[in-house]
């Protein structure tokens, strides 16, 4: 198996792997988020995020989650220095711009710029949360249950800094970009794919992208200009 | 329509003088080309004035000329092939070109892919890759007629749109990895769409792809690069067919 | 003189294939891993018989120039493969195609050649299915045919516009798979510049490493020359930059008979020469005249203006234009054969009709197809062709009629080879384009390939077991053996004089003059003193060549400029003898035409009287001239008739 993870096709099938997973878990973490827009008190968001803490089916699903994005980032690093060593000598003149799209060529840079903004996303709120604590969580209780006020945490944060509302939307419309190429490439990967799927794919990944770059981008807009 | 003259053109090419030496680009100016000539056709005429002067003429391949031996290579103005598209270097024309205008010229840049002289370098990693298993295991003789296994339409339509691949590296040289996987999946590809080579489908696709590997070719990041510069527009659909034979083998162990 | 003795078997036509097979000697498997066999080309006969030898159990040793034995020139054939499998149901038989390729090449051919070609027809297309051949298929899965020019039947089996290249990639795979065993040894980038013989027998080659320069000698027990044809004499012609006859040339010279040099077929219809900067001429498929009409204006003024630019071919009136094939041959019109249509086109251009810049170009037009059959069913059938002429001339063939012009295209003749396809030297073979042997004075489309894969596959691989089951005993030929260091020695001579002498003028520059003269002299119509002139002035040049050529380079180093002139040298000898052949037949057949040898209007007339034999040419030494054999073509079963088409 560890000879079949090296392999070329190997490699990319653990980056296709986690890539789907990691889609499907963007999907859920976007269901969530939305819950702020549509109920300012609160509640809504609040109940939606203990679930996710305490329901097993999730705890479970947290390690994992943290092992799909490790293998992704690091596999990616291992698999771009493996191709890099493949051309020695370089181009002197290159018109890729001519045959493939600039998210396909980048997509290390963007998952680079994704990691920043994923690292400042968890220090304003994982972090919080689970580890330092903040003011702003003082238990509530919500339709019988003690739970923390994470609305207060992360509504505080966009009412009150527009920098980073933008730095969200960016990381949102970074995270798009990524996924109109990483969506129907993570099919192509794993053999889902033929001359007619392909632009069905394509269509798909370019819808998904959008809901997800919008999808996030909403929330902060919806701070910015409510409050 | 009718063909022009150009008047000057600045032609920057890589020189090197075997596998061992340093290279470096030099720059020659050529004048009065037609733009009804062929790209291969400027290079003699500039290689001819070279020799008058003499200087060394520059190495490229071509064989063919008329873009099916898979022999002509040059990387031009940062593409494979050139300027056009689904076309080899032996089909383009002057007529992509602007008066005055430096072209430059490269060879395929690959690891696996070693430069021989100047623009010429060594492919014969894809025929090591083909020796692994780019074949049906049957000798001649013995065979069945040839009607007595029906192939659909499709299928041949299918497996000939992969066959027709020429074998001359424009993938690897277009792809940001050096990958070899659009030559691989279409040969993997013609000879599983047909029943004949459906056999051995599997060890197919897992020795190729072992021996790519070794050769120092870089993976397949998706970029579909390699099917905008193939010139004859080999579709990726056969990578993700030659992912699924591949994988198929490896669960199977 | 050698012996030569054809050894073509007694007996029925039908049955002197399988008696001969039955008759001659076969070699035990344990004896056949101890022999070697050299094969040189990797073209459609090259990499089938390396590949069909090896499974058999023989070592065989391959070389070719290019840098894969896949871009051997068979890749760039088009049209389809012929064979006898009346899969049409429209009475085809191996009868059939035997009489249609005799008479389609004008009763120069051997019978008994051309009937075991058809015999072995149909095994080649099950062959080719079973490699994983992607030929086309009707919906309900079964294989396609396609009729071609010449025949009455639909024999023709295709991949697209690219049968060759299917077909070669084919016989590639089945070698790859014997270089991966083991059993072939690959040389590629090995150019072979001499034949060894020991002991009146073919021992080995003298080959150089292209990249390194290197002289290397190769040992074997027999060696197969498939090295394809020498069309290249003429510079411009539809072959690849590299085809040569260098490898042909050396077995002439080391004692194989060369026969019938002057049969060069000239196909009609290729985009014409532009300019003086041209390097090579691109075939358009000869499929194109099913659906095009050829013309040239009647009015001189409109060609006049026409070559000026001043008006464009649509300008001309249907009542001015002069569809000549079908007014000269109303029954055939525009799908005569090769030679005829070929001919016919000079003809018109020379009486100054030409529609080009240069004269030298007729139309082909699309426009009454796209009116009778939509533009839809034209783009289905000639699409890739079409685009393929749009990039070359920048010029949309859907509106403007195409210009084309013959250009040289196969070589017909070649190495004479006896029925087991041995040259006048034992041990050494000639298969495929380099031998002679089937197409007589023309060969009809889509049996190029026929032949060169019948050879490879079938044919060889049991007649060279007759000979080598003569050497079981022969020991591993010793490349140290004074032969070898003989022929070494003069290899790198000949390189050396040719890289020192350092003239003035490039390869290049003589290639063009040797082609001018072999085209306008020996090209599609010849005369006596044409051909004469042609000698001497091809002698002429080729002393100037021999003291006033530059190669630049390195000896030791990949030299295409050094490749170049060798070959060069060589196609001075052979344009030499493709003259004096055509100068000795003076008669008109297939794609040889004689101006002292015509009908009344003016068509070709053959003389069975006098030439029905193979000239068999043997080498004498440098500077002296050649001798003529004649090998008579004996027919015991088809009646020669004059070929009309009107």
């Amino acid at each position: 198996m560890s000879k079949f993870l090296y392999a070329s096709i190997g490699r990319k099938f653990l980056m296709s792997v986690t890539g789907i997973f990691l889609l499907l878990f963007i999907l859920v973490h976007l269901t969530l988020n939305l819950l702020l827009v549509f109920d300012d008190s609160g509640a809504l968001y609040n109940q939606g995020a203990h679930f996710m803490v305490t329901n097993p089916a999730i705890k479970v699903m947290e390690p994992i989650l943290a092992l799909g994005f490790l293998i992704h980032i690091l596999w990616s690093l291992f698999i771009t220095w493996q191709n890099w060593r493949a051309r020695p000598v370089r181009y002197k003149k290159q018109d890729l711009a001519a045959a493939s799209s600039w998210a396909s060529r980048n997509m290390l840079i963007l998952g680079s710029l994704i990691l920043v903004f994923l690292v400042i996303h968890l220090a304003n709120f994982f972090w919080k949360i689970k580890v330092s604590g903040s003011p702003l969580l003082e238990e509530e209780i919500v339709a019988g249950s003690n739970m923390h006020n994470t609305y207060a945490l992360v509504s505080t944060l966009f009412k009150e800094s527009l920098p980073f509302c933008l730095l969200y939307i960016l990381g949102a419309c970074l995270l798009g970009l990524h996924i109109t190429h990483g969506f129907w490439s993570a099919f192509q990967t794993i053999g889902f794919n033929n001359k007619n799927w392909l632009k069905r794919l394509k269509r798909v990944a370019w819808v998904y992208a959008i809901v997800v770059a919008a999808g996030f981008s909403v929330i902060p807009l919806y701070f910015i200009f409510k409050f | 329509m009718a063909d022009k003259i150009l008047k000057k053109l600045n032609i920057e090419v890589w020189r090197q003088n075997n596998a061992k030496s340093k290279g470096k680009f030099e720059t020659y100016t050529i004048e009065n080309i037609s733009t009804g000539t062929s790209f291969l056709e400027m290079l003699d005429i500039l290689n001819n004035d070279l020799i008058e002067k003499g200087i060394d003429p520059i190495a490229f391949d071509h064989d063919c000329r008329e873009g099916i031996c898979g022999t002509c290579s040059l990387y031009i103005n940062g593409r494979p092939h050139g300027p056009d598209s689904a076309v080899t270097t032996c089909q383009l024309h002057m007529r992509k070109f602007k008066e005055g205008e430096t072209i430059t010229i490269e060879p395929w840049r690959a690891k696996a892919f070693p430069v021989i002289k100047d623009l010429v370098v060594n492919r014969s990693a894809f025929e090591q890759i083909l020796q692994a298993g780019g074949f049906v295991s049957v000798n001649t003789g013995g065979v069945p007629d040839g009607n007595a296994i029906l192939i659909s339409h499709e299928d041949a339509e299918e497996a000939m749109d992969a066959a027709s691949c020429i074998g001359c590296g424009a993938c690897v040289a277009a792809c940001k990895n050096s990958s070899a996987m659009l030559f691989v999946s279409a040969k993997v590809s013609h000879l599983a769409k047909l029943p004949q080579g459906r056999v051995e489908a599997k060890r197919r696709a897992r020795n190729m792809v072992a021996k790519m590997d070794e050769l120092g070719f870089g993976g397949c990041t998706n970029t579909q690069a390699c099917e905008a510069e193939c010139p004859k527009s080999i579709s990726i659909s056969n990578i993700a067919r030659l992912n699924r034979e591949y994988l198929a083998a490896r669960f199977s162990e | 003189m050698q012996n030569l003795d054809s050894k073509i078997p007694a007996g029925p036509l039908a049955e002197k294939w399988s008696r001969h097979k039955a008759a001659i000697r076969v070699v035990s498997p344990a004896n056949k891993r101890k022999l070697e066999i050299i094969v040189v080309g990797t073209g459609l006969g090259g990499a089938s018989a390396a590949a069909s030898l090896a499974e058999l159990g023989y070592n065989v040793k391959a070389f070719c120039y290019q840098d894969s034995p896949r871009r051997a020139h068979s890749i760039a054939a088009q049209g389809g493969i012929n064979a006898a499998k009346n899969y049409q149901n429209d009475n085809d038989s191996i009868y059939r195609l035997f009489y249609d390729t005799v008479k389609g090449g004008d009763y120069r051919a051997r019978e008994a050649n051309v009937y075991r070609l058809a015999e072995v027809s149909p095994n080649i297309i099950d062959q080719c299915v079973a490699q994983g051949v992607p030929f086309a298929r009707e919906y309900g899965g079964l294989l396609d045919n396609r009729s071609f020019g010449g025949v009455l039947v639909s024999r023709t089996f295709y991949a697209r516009g690219q049968t060759g290249q299917q077909l070669l990639l084919g016989a590639y795979q089945a070698l790859n798979r014997q270089i991966a065993k083991g059993n072939v040894k690959m040389y590629t980038r090995h150019e072979m510049l001499d034949v060894v013989i020991i002991d009146g027998k073919a021992r080995g080659i003298i080959a150089r490493d292209m990249i390194t320069g290197q002289i290397k000698r190769f040992g074997a027990h027999a060696v197969v020359v498939a090295t394809g044809g020498y069309g290249n004499v003429f510079f411009l012609s539809t072959n690849a930059m590299g085809s040569n006859g260098s490898a042909a040339w050396q077995c002439y010279k080391k004692g194989a008979m060369f026969a019938n040099p002057c049969f060069v077929q000239i196909h009609p219809t290729c985009i014409p020469v532009h300019g003086d900067q041209q390097s090579k001429l691109t075939l358009m498929s000869e499929s194109l005249r099913n659906d095009g009409r050829v013309w040239v204006p009647k009015k001189i003024e409109d060609a006049q203006k026409l070559r000026e630019g001043k008006i464009g071919p649509n300008d001309i009136a249907e009542e001015d234009r002069d569809f000549y094939l079908e007014r000269r041959y109303p029954s055939y019109g525009n799908l005569v054969p090769r030679d005829v249509a070929s001919r016919a086109a000079k003809e018109r251009c020379d009486a100054g009709y030409g529609v080009n810049s240069e004269g030298k170009a007729v139309y082909l037009d699309f426009k009454y197809a796209i009116d009778r059959l939509g533009r839809n069913v034209i783009e289905e059938r000639y699409g890739n062709l079409f685009q393929m002429y749009e990039k070359i001339t920048d010029q949309d063939p859907y509106k403007v009629p195409m210009q084309i012009y013959p250009a040289i295209h196969y070589t017909m003749g070649g190495i004479w080879v006896d029925y087991n396809l041995m040259t006048t030297v034992p041990g050494l073979y000639s298969i495929g384009e380099a031998n002679f042997s089937d197409h007589g004075a023309n060969r009809l489309g889509a049996s190029a390939l026929m032949q060169g894969l019948a050879d490879g596959y079938f044919i060889l691989p049991y007649t060279i077991g007759d000979y080598l089951a003569g050497e079981i005993m022969t020991p591993k030929t010793d490349i140290n053996a004074p032969e070898f260091v003989e022929a070494e020695k003069n290899v790198t001579q000949r390189i050396e004089k040719l890289f020192h002498i350092k003239g003035a003028k490039t390869v290049d520059y003589y290639h063009k003059k040797l082609g001018n003269i072999m085209w306008n002299f020996v090209g599609m119509s010849r005369n006596e003193k044409g051909l004469k002139q042609a000698i001497a002035k091809i002698r002429e040049l080729r002393d100037e060549f021999w003291k006033n050529v530059k190669v630049p380079g390195e000896l030791n180093n990949l030299n295409p400029e050094l490749e170049k002139a060798g070959r060069l040298a060589d196609f001075f000898d052979i344009g030499e003898l493709i003259a004096l052949d055509a100068l000795d037949r003076n008669e008109s057949c297939g794609g040889h035409f004689r101006e002292e040898s015509v009908t009344e209007d003016g068509e070709a007339l053959r003389n069975d009287e006098k030439y029905t034999y193979v000239s068999v040419w043997e080498h004498q030494g440098e500077g002296k001239e050649p001798v003529l054999h004649k090998e008579p073509l004996i027919y015991e079963n088809i009646k020669l008739s004059q070929r009309s088409y009107k």
